[in-house]
């Protein structure tokens, strides 16, 4: 179970990032961390101990595997991950290029 | 397992490191640090396909965020360590639900089949029936390309979205009024 | 970039190319598949824009390249899907499954075929946000 909790300490903390922080790339660090916690919850769930990766080498072996649903799942997530990144980090490209500062205690004052 | 455990605490640290150093430039490599830290925790979990995913995924992200870094800023300008008072009231909110989060995850977890024992009902016929009905040795390759395509059609859905978003915002050419380098 | 840089980065970036359409191709053998080759080879795009640097007008043609083969994968990927459905069977249906046999290169109907859309997709679209968030032109600059 401690694995568990430490996947959703990664996630609070990711939370408290969004949350409490007033820099807008510290921001989206923190939604970074929020996916890499529960892609790697999803890993865990499926863990078998004594297990092997699901992958048939041969015919003939003895299908001993972990659960490979969650790694299905997983992986589209991952690299969707990254794409959201990518479309926050344009969006804080072009505040900065519009206000000159990530402090979102700034931006709100609604300029141009 | 204790190498588990050591990668989790490296993960943990690394994610507080990320969120409360001031240089954003290294905010961005703790962040790298932490993907590091998952992706050999893939492979300790037996998960392969992930750990490959995840390394260049992770690559790529601290270069997207090196990029937006170097564009505009470096240090983050976070004033000081003085406590402010508009600060007070985010931190008790989320004191509250992490604590509220914690114990229900605790009470929870009670209830899940002990960690390194899975249910595994729908993986039971991927895993038995996986090779003669689709004749993929890869059997996360085969739920994900044959069992369950429309999830895979959805991602790339998503992820032709999420590119065309990123272009229309930030594109370079055939805007009025820009040239050369933006935001110096 | 200097000219060890340069040297090093072409070579390197070839390799990684070849490596990530091995791991494109072998998807439905070994880990990895097209999404992991797919973003290996948007990598090595990555490393080859910003060890060589680029001019506004090779930039504008990297867009359309990229664009095309993002819009190529997606549309190759349905088509793929429409096999099935226009043999008579579901969309996305695993049609020849049984060529070939297991464990070998050719075997598992589509998914293969799948892969390579899918690798193409990734790929293309992973190189046209970089190129979107203009990284590529902090190599001109030394």
């Amino acid at each position: 179970m401690i694995p568990l909790l430490a996947c959703v300490l990664l996630i609070l903390l990711g939370f408290y990032a969004v949350i409490v922080k007033r820099n807008i790339i510290k921001i989206i660090i923190g939604f970074s961390l929020m996916e890499y916690g529960v892609n790697f919850f999803f890993a865990l769930i499926g863990f078998k101990r004594g297990a092997l990766a699901p992958i048939i080498t041969d015919t003939t072996m003895a299908r001993n595997f972990v659960d490979p649903v969650p790694q299905a799942l997983v992986l589209t997530s991952i690299v969707i991950g990254l794409a959201t990144t990518a479309l926050m980090l344009a969006l804080a490209m072009r505040i900065y290029e519009k206000y000159r500062t990530f402090d979102i205690t700034e931006i709100r004052k609604l300029r141009g | 397992m204790p190498e588990l455990y050591v990668l989790l605490v490296a993960m943990i640290a690394a994610a507080v490191v990320a969120i409360e150093i001031k240089d954003l430039l290294a905010a961005a490599v703790s962040l790298g640090m932490v993907g590091f830290s998952v992706s050999i925790a893939f492979i300790l979990v037996q998960a392969p396909d992930l750990a490959i995913v995840q390394i260049v995924v992770e690559v790529l992200t601290v270069v997207f965020f090196a990029a937006v870094i170097l564009r505009t800023t470096h240090i983050a300008p976070d004033a000081g360590r003085r406590i402010r008072g508009e600060m007070i009231l985010p931190v008790v909110v989320f004191g509250a639900f992490a604590l509220f989060f914690f114990g229900l995850a605790v009470q929870v977890f009670r209830e899940l089949p002990p960690f390194g024992s899975p249910q595994m009902w729908v993986a039971a016929h991927y895993i038995t029936a996986g090779l003669e009905q689709t004749g993929a040795a890869n059997v996360v390759a085969a739920i994900i390309l044959d069992y369950r395509a429309y999830d895979t059609l959805g991602e790339a859905v998503v992820l032709f979205t999420a590119v065309v978003g990123v272009l229309t915002i930030a594109r370079q050419f055939g805007r009025k009024g820009r040239e050369g380098n933006g935001g110096e | 970039m200097t000219t060890i840089v340069q040297t090093v980065s072409g070579i390197v970036g070839g390799m990684m190319f070849l490596f990530g359409g091995y791991v494109v191709l072998h998807g439905h053998l070994t880990p990895g598949g097209g999404f992991a080759g797919g973003v290996i080879v948007a990598a090595s795009f990555v490393l080859m824009s910003l060890a060589f640097g680029s001019v506004e007008d090779s930039e504008r043609s990297s867009y359309r390249f990229s664009s095309f083969f993002e819009s190529l994968g997606g549309l190759s990927f349905i088509l793929i899907g429409l096999f099935g459905y226009f043999a008579g069977h579901a969309f996305l249906n695993n049609l020849w499954h049984a060529v070939g046999q297991p464990l070998r290169l050719v075997s598992a109907g589509i998914i293969p075929l799948a892969n390579i859309a899918i690798g193409i997709k990734v790929g293309a679209g992973l190189w046209a946000i970089f190129l979107a968030l203009g990284a590529s032109r902090f190599a001109m600059k030394d």
